[in-house]
Parts: C-alpha cells; structure tokens; sequence
C-alpha cells in the first residue's frame, strides 16, 4: 500500500516536472507538437505530388509498359499537342465552373432562408437537414441520380406531362449529379456568411433609401461574397478531380480524371503528365480566389 | 405656426406577449431638438423604429411633415437614422458610406463626392475619406454615421442612443458638438437615450417613457421643475419623495411631494424662524457622500422618511463633511419647490 503510494507520487512528481519543463521551454513545446503532422505534410503529402510532377517526365516502354526513366517533356509536348487532351481538359473546366455556378445560384437563396428567413429555432436543424446528404455513401448518391436519370426513370416521368424527356447520360447529366454532390459546400459557407450579416446593416441601407435589390447588390453580396469564393473552392476543386460520377452518368463523357484513369495501367508518366493538369489549374484558380480575399475568412 | 415635422397618433406595437407602445401620441415641430428618455424596455426605441420605418405599428398613425407614412417602407421616408452601433458598411470607405444615401438616389458621381466631403467636413472629418470604418475610433464612426445620415439632408434624423458606446469625456464632447451641427444644419433632430444628463443637456423638448406611453413631455426644465408623476422625478434626476404623515405635517397638506435635493438647505437644528414661504423639517444625518464639487446628505426626518439634500461645497472639504455623520440637522427647502405628484 505504502510503496503504490509513494510509487504514483513519484510519478506524479515527474509529470509535474516535465509539464514545467514544457511551459518553460516554448520551443521544445512547439516542436513536440508539430514534428509529426509537419513531417506528414511534408514527405507524404508534398513528396508525393512531387513524385508525381516528377514521374511525369519519365516515359514508358512501347512494348511492357515499363516505366522508363529517362529525363523528357514528351508527355507535355503531347498534352499540349493532341486535340483530344486539349478538349478534355477545357470541358473539365467547363464542367467544374458550371457546377460551381449552379451550386452559388441554387446556394444563395436557400441559405439565405435557413440563415435569415426561417425562424430561428428551426435554423440548426435546417443546417443538419442541408449536411445529412454527406454522410451517404457518394457511390449510393451518384448511382441514385443514374437510377433517375435512367430512360423511363424519375426525370423521365416528371417531365413526360410537359411533353420533355429527362437530359438522359451525358454532360448535362454529369453537371446536374455534380451540382447535388457538392451543393452542401456551398450552402454553407454562405449561410454562415448571411447569418453573421448585421441586420442593422440592411436597415442602414433600407433607410438611406435602398430598395431590396439595391441592398442585395451594394450591401449583401460584397459581404458575402468572399465566402462564395470559399465554396466555390470546394465545388471547383472536387469537381474538376472528379470521375466516377462522370462514368455512372456521363455516357460517353470524359473528364481529365478518366484520362487519368485509363493511362494509369499503361502508361504511368502520361497519367501523371494529366494529372498535373488539375493541380495547375487549382493553383490558378485560388490565385484568381485570392484577390478577392476569400482566403483570409477560410 | 411652426410646421409638426411628426406627429404619431395613438402609435400601438406588440411583440408576441410584449406591449413595446401602448398608445403614444406626440408631436414634434420642425428644427427641433427631441428627445426620447426613458429606461430600456419603455418602447422609445421602438417608438424610433417605427418612425424610420424598420417596424410596422400594430394600430396608429405616424404623419411626417403632414403626409400619412404609417405603410410606407423605410426608402419611402424622408427620415434617416443613425445607429446605435453606427451600422457602417465595412467593405466601403468612409466617403462610399457616406455617399451611398445620394448614390442611391441617382445623384451624378461629381456631386455626390462634393457633398460627401462637405457632410464630412461638417463631422469635423475632412481627410479621412478614403479610410475603412475599422481603421476609425468609435467617436470617429459615430461622426461617420452623423455624416451619412445627414447629407441626403433628411427632414428628420433620428439618433437611437448615438453616444451610448463612447466612454464618457468624449460622450460629453460629441453632445456638445451634436446640438452645434443640429443648430447649423436646421434640421428635426429626434434622439433616443436613457441617459436623463443627455436629454436635459442637448433637448428643446423631452418626451419620458414609461412602459409604452409617454409620461411627460415638455422642455428640459418643465420635465425637471415640475415632474407630472413620481416615474418622471426619480428617473430624470434623483428622486426626493416626501409622502404620507410628514408631508401632511410638514406642508400642510396630504399627498406625495417630490423636492430636488439641491434646493434643499441644511441647517443647524438651532436654526432660526421659519420663514413663511419656506418648510422646514428637523433630523438626523444617515449618512454623508463627498462628491468632490458637492456632498450629498441622506437625512432621517424625525416624523419618518428620508430626504437627499445636496450641498456644493464651497467653504467645507472632504474631512469637514464627514463629521456630519450623525448630528441633527434642520432641512430648509422654499415652498414652491415641493412639487405635489398626481397619487
């Protein structure tokens, strides 16, 4: 009984002292602190981007789709080159700017409710109601959207009355599937924005004479715009990444990530070639993004 | 006849349960200086909201400059507001705050920037256009507001509780500085405050709140001389109660009696004759409160109650005051400073 005593208290006794030695020593603490996730950051996920950006350099043998490692920018020259590459890569852009300007437009007026109109009690579960879509399986959700998507299947039946069909597999199909898997992003950067909105702000402007649209416009839209730049980086990004939902409903479409996909297998340093695509122009775009100042509110 | 730049009739607003107004009607001439007074909760700021427009009255009429705007939207009234908490737009300069008022109005570029600096300048903030409202103090932003509200040149401004974030050298500055700009401009100003030494230092006329109603209205001295209820003597000024069997006794006659502690004398208990037109009443010093430039007597009357009695101090200092702790004294007040409140 005794030695257990006098066992913990020792114990005790070194934990004390170590934890004065950390608050003593800041430098020690911080290190401490960040060696792993900073060595994480740094080999696994820098280095592989830059073993990617690397590897995209190196070439493959013809015949075994060997990788080759010989020094060559064949696979840019190409990427640059080949019409196809250059079609897919714009329509790849294409379709991630669509999705982001369908999820700002879709996400304006519904958070614009859940923050600002709906009564205050039911906004938390509104939010709930906006994130419950993520905690599904995305294969479920996509597979979901093929099933009404389908010929005969739930766009189809909706629209018959009015004499339409449904836009059937394809790029519309892969924007429309898109634009609900990354809507939630979206919504809620811009309902935390609408919601942090001073209400005094919109009188203040109702009273110097404004009417709504000349509030929305002059008031409401610069302060909330530097968070539909922050989603936006989500639904640009995950969109312009993406290629299995472009599979499940795309038809015949392809994407950079199919490009990507198809030449893992056979030639590697082509993939990685395309897959530097995205990344280039992610870079650019939160370039762009960051002259709005949208990431100093991230 | 001077024009009613507002008059409210029978002005109503609930909240849920809540009676914010309950029946408030009032006039305001044109170029005057309004106040508001009353503590939170007495419906004066719902009062303001109602005249700009932010809120819809559930029954009355709210006339300004003799037009009927009870149903109009706020950008239908000509009535600016500045905000308690000034309500700037952060994203825009001082000169884009400012000029919004006119360019929303479709006044042309070249104009609205001369009378935006003209506005400015008139704050006392010549030079400072081009700076965001966080790069300002608070009594700078007030200023901001000030100018915003002020050059569209509104018939009323209203002020909701414009001092109420500054601390207090500056808040006694900017009262000073408030009632000269009301002055130069010409326009109705009409504030909301709690503050009773606000209302009484910058007002033509006072309207006090309680509960949803106006207790009283009148200049600065009526409100103060001759409060109408025993609501309107303690909250503007310190209350001084005389009821009950004393004040049967003291004045000759029933009923309750406010009495302002600073026309009260206090004498020895030895004193001399009573004067005809004055009352006295002898007692026992409770307690003492130097002041610095006055000392405050609480004095237990000898026929029960409590009177305050404020003395500047002239001749005495701090030690002096002290040893008035317990002694009998002789209160002197003349009789027509005993105001007589409705029971």
């Amino acid at each position: 009984m005794t030695t257990t005593d006098v066992t913990t208290a020792a114990g005790r006794g070194t934990v004390r002292r170590l934890a004065g030695t950390l608050h003593r020593r800041p430098r020690l603490r911080l290190t401490l602190l960040l060696t792993a996730p900073l060595l994480w950051l740094a080999v696994l996920y820098l280095g592989s981007l830059a073993v990617l950006f690397v590897s995209a350099f190196w070439t493959t043998d013809s015949f075994t789709s060997e990788v080759v490692k010989v020094w060559s920018t064949d696979n840019f020259h190409e990427l640059v080159t080949t019409p196809v590459f250059r079609q897919v890569v714009l329509r790849s852009v294409g379709v991630a700017l669509a999705v982001t300007a369908l999820c700002t437009l879709i996400a304006f007026p519904v958070a614009f409710w859940t923050a600002r109109v709906a009564r205050p009690k039911l906004r938390p579960l509104l939010v709930v109601a906006i994130l419950t879509p993520l905690w599904a399986s995305y294969l479920v959700k996509v597979y979901a959207w093929r099933l009404i998507l389908s010929q005969g299947g739930l766009a189809d039946w909706m629209l018959a009355p009015f004499g339409l069909s449904g836009p059937g597999f394809g790029l519309p199909a892969t924007v429309l599937t898109l634009t609900y898997l990354w809507l939630p992003y979206m919504i809620l950067p811009v309902h935390t924005a609408l919601e942090q909105l001073p209400a005094n702000l919109l009188d203040a402007s109702a009273d110097l004479g404004a009417r709504a649209g000349r509030t929305f416009r002059s008031v409401v839209l610069p302060m909330v715009l530097p968070s539909v730049a922050a989603g936006s980086v989500f639904t640009f990004s995950l969109s312009l990444g993406d290629y299995i939902t472009v599979q499940i409903v795309g038809g015949k479409t392809q994407l950079i990530g199919n490009l990507v996909y198809s030449n893992i297998e056979l030639n590697l340093p082509m993939a990685a070639a395309l897959g530097t695509v995205p990344v280039a122009v992610i870079v650019l775009y939160l370039l762009a993004i960051r002259r709005t100042g949208a990431l100093n509110s991230l | 006849m001077e024009g009613i730049a507002v008059r409210l009739v029978d002005l109503r607003k609930s909240f849920g349960e809540t009676t914010a107004v309950a029946g408030v009607d009032l006039e305001i001439r044109d170029g005057e200086f309004f106040s508001m007074l009353g503590p939170s909760g007495s419906g004066k700021t719902t009062v303001l909201r109602l005249v700009a427009g932010f809120e819809s009255p559930d029954r009355g009429r709210i006339e300004l400059a003799g037009r009927d705007v009870t149903r109009l939207a706020p950008f239908e009234r000509d009535v600016h507001t500045v905000f308690q908490d000034y309500a700037l737009f952060p994203h825009m300069t001082v000169e884009q705050n400012v000029a919004y008022g006119l360019k929303v109005r479709k006044v042309p570029k070249a104009e609205r920037l001369v009378r935006a600096r003209k506005a400015l300048a008139e704050v006392r903030l010549e030079g400072h256009g081009q700076r965001r409202p966080a790069q300002l103090s608070g009594g700078q932003r007030q200023r901001v507001a000030l100018a915003r509200a002020l050059v569209g040149r509104p018939r009323v401004l209203l002020l909701d509780e414009p001092l109420g974030a500054l601390d207090l050298k500056l808040r006694e500055q900017m009262q000073v500085e408030l009632k000269a700009i009301q002055r130069e401009v010409g326009i109705t100003f009409v504030l909301v405050t709690h503050d009773q030494e606000e209302a009484l230092t910058m007002s033509d006329r006072i309207a006090v709140f309680d509960q949803g109603r106006t207790a009283q209205v009148g200049t600065p001295a009526e409100i103060y001389e001759r409060p109408a209820t025993a609501f309107v003597a303690s909250f503007v000024g310190t209350s001084n109660l005389l009821g009950g069997e004393t004040a049967h006794r003291i004045t000759g006659a029933p009923g309750t009696y406010n009495i302002r502690p600073e026309k009260i004398h206090v004498l020895k208990e030895t004193a001399g004759a009573d004067e005809p037109d004055h009352a006295t009443a002898t007692g026992t010093v409770a307690e003492v409160v130097y002041l610095g430039d006055a000392t405050r007597f609480l004095v237990d009357l000898d026929g029960g109650g409590r009177l305050t009695a404020l003395q500047q101090n002239l001749q005495t200092s701090s030690e002096d005051v002290a040893a008035y702790r317990g002694t009998r004294v002789r209160l002197r007040w003349h009789r027509r400073h005993a105001v007589r409140l409705p029971s």
